[in-house]
């Protein structure tokens, strides 16, 4: 039969033909690494393809299955987002700065991924180092949204997104400062979570700001999610932040029993922030939304308002913590030890401005000008001490509410993918798309995005839903029942689904 | 409020970064647009409030004092616009 129809498959079932020998992970991996030569020329998810490399894996996880050795994501294809380090491949972190920027070692999280056998495809396009919310601002050209190629895919892990829900490959990594997995994840139709602060190693994931960075993990449903992320987590003594808890398998949770199958989800309470409800939402998000929240309540949910009465605090807070801590990150690039360096310059001065001036598209210098203003003598209390004062507030908010439910559900964007070009130019428009999104960094809370419906032109509608600390497990397991009784997202975006012949193999 | 050409100026000077004459109007324009949306926070009232800098509340590890990375030098240096017998190549600073 043809393995084909593996480009749809779940990770649960991609385990399955690979331990039954049904596949191997050399075929599995050609097979994905044909279709991103087929259709990434229309998308640009990818910055670089690593096909050797990807092979040289794959052969090396066949000989772990053989061995009977293979864990959950042994031999899977995966992608990983350009801002996290590989050593021997490049990463630009979407950036001219890095262009040419070849990592003499692994961020923890490519090394945790290396180790359990998963097989890396390349590294994704994203916006200039994960700032912006369009993957517009990469160095290499925008990524196209699958669903609709004159559209965004959202930002900044769009590469990563676009990747899965086009299944050029079928799980990626992410990270999310502001709202870069899980609004991507919408925009595309796919699932993407974000754990609490500190569960995933920030070593080697290039900074931005690094009191909001959190690695993530996209994948077509939560169950994939689920594995991925419990691969991706894990004690990091080289990461001061990095959080020493036991490992936990989200996985498993997912298929943990329940009491009344029919309403997996009795007791659990969500709650509806009434500002998240408020003005803002188009029409057609709301209706997907409530149709979503009306599903989680026959399974079993209830649902009551909440208040997280300094949301909307949240964009400026952010706004000012990020280009601060972006600025400081940033001075790193100097054009001495790695990266862009101008050709010409006076005096070693004017080597950092020109490398700098050069090297660093629009968006990055914007905020790195924000962030140097607001640090600046004289202006640090008025916004720096203050937004962080504001992100107290929006914490207690979070922690008044969670007294009260156990999750908190809302739409991930106000808005579904824009057309390319259609933000440019103006910067706080697109801010102010982070809207449901930037509490939750602030706060370093999880989260996740699961599709939940199209608006008119088709494009697809996502769901968030946030937890307490530490509750990926019980947000994956959510998002899991939802998806055993719906079907958002199993629909795939109409490109060609015809693969190349010479990976249509025929087996017995 | 808005900034001054000027201002902007000395922001890049203290961010190191080259802004040309050309981008100069655009880039006020933008940071402009940028800080009215972070004045909105100026009329919250935080008296009392403590600061959060870190969503937890974290104190800095303490570790055994001991060698646990190795020499790694011509690997880093490898990838460095300009080095030379284990040194990063800047311009003159000192006459």
């Amino acid at each position: 039969m043809s393995i084909a129809p593996l480009i749809d498959a779940s990770v649960a079932s991609l385990r399955q033909a690979l331990d039954s020998k049904q596949v191997s992970s050399v075929e599995l991996a050609t097979l994905f690494l044909d279709r991103i030569a087929a259709h990434d020329p229309a998308l640009n998810a990818f910055i670089t393809l690593d096909r050797e490399g990807a092979l040289a894996a794959a052969r090396a996880a066949d000989a772990r299955i053989a061995a009977g050795q293979a864990g959950p994501l042994t031999g899977i294809p995966l992608a990983h987002k350009d801002v996290f380090c590989t050593e021997g491949t490049l990463t630009t972190c979407g950036s001219k700065m890095l262009a040419n920027f070849t990592s003499p070692y692994d961020a923890h999280v490519v090394g945790l991924l290396k180790q359990a056998g998963a097989v890396s495809l390349g590294k994704t396009n994203m916006d200039e180092f994960a700032m912006g919310s369009s993957t517009e601002s990469s160095f290499f050209g925008p990524t196209r949204n699958p669903w609709a190629l004159d559209c965004v895919p959202g930002g900044s892990s769009g590469g990563s997104a676009a990747a899965v829900a086009a299944r050029l490959v079928p799980i990626a990594t992410g990270t999310d400062t502001g709202g870069s997995v899980r609004q991507p994840a919408a925009f595309c139709g796919i699932t993407g979570i974000k754990p609490t602060y500190g569960l995933v190693s920030r070593y080697g994931m290039v900074a931005y700001a690094s009191s909001l960075d959190q690695g993530g993990a996209f994948g077509a449903c939560a169950e994939d999610c689920a594995l991925l992320l419990s691969a991706m987590t894990g004690f990091d003594r080289r990461d001061s932040t990095s959080l020493d808890r036991p490992p936990e398998n989200h996985a498993a949770a997912l298929r943990a029993s329940v009491a009344d199958a029919a309403r997996p989800l009795a007791g659990c309470v969500i709650g509806l922030p009434r500002e998240f409800f408020a003005a803002g939402m188009s029409a057609g998000i709301r209706a997907a939304v409530d149709a979503a929240l009306d599903e989680y309540r026959k399974l079993g949910a209830t649902t009551r308002e909440v208040s997280l009465p300094n949301a909307e605090l949240a964009i400026p807070a952010y706004y000012v913590l990020a280009p601060a801590e972006a600025s400081s990150n940033l001075s790193r690039f100097d054009g001495v030890r790695y990266g862009h360096r101008a050709a010409t310059y006076a005096d070693l001065d004017d080597m950092y401005c020109k490398s700098r001036g050069e090297g660093f598209g629009a968006e990055v210098q914007r905020r790195i000008l924000v962030g140097t203003y607001v640090l600046s003598h004289g202006y640090y209390d008025a916004y720096y001490l203050q937004a962080q004062k504001l992100r107290r507030l929006i914490a207690e908010d979070f922690r008044r509410a969670f007294a009260e439910c156990d999750f908190i559900a809302g739409p991930t964007s106000p808005v579904t993918a824009w057309a390319l070009g259609a933000m440019s130019g103006d910067p706080v428009q697109m801010y102010l798309a982070d809207i449901y999104t930037t509490a939750v960094n602030l706060a370093g809370l999880p989260a996740l995005s699961h599709p939940c419906g199209f608006d008119d032109a088709g494009l697809p509608i996502g769901l968030q839903l946030i937890g307490d600390y530490f509750a990926e497990s019980r947000l994956l397991a959510s998002a899991h029942h939802f998806q055993q009784a719906t079907d958002w997202h199993q629909r795939r975006p109409a490109l060609s689904q015809c693969v190349p012949d010479n990976i249509a193999k025929t087996r017995t | 409020m808005s900034l001054s050409n000027e201002q902007v100026n000395r922001l890049a000077r203290l961010a190191r970064l080259a802004v040309s004459d050309e981008a100069l109007d655009i880039t006020r324009i933008q940071l402009d647009g940028i800080l009215a949306l972070i004045a909105r926070m100026e009329a919250v009232d935080t008296t009392g409030v403590t600061p959060m800098s870190h969503p937890q509340e974290l104190a800095a590890r303490l570790r055994a004092d001991e060698v646990v990375e190795t020499d790694r030098r011509a690997a880093f240096q490898a990838i460095a616009p300009q080095a030379e017998a284990g040194l990063y190549l800047v311009p003159k600073v000192i006459e």
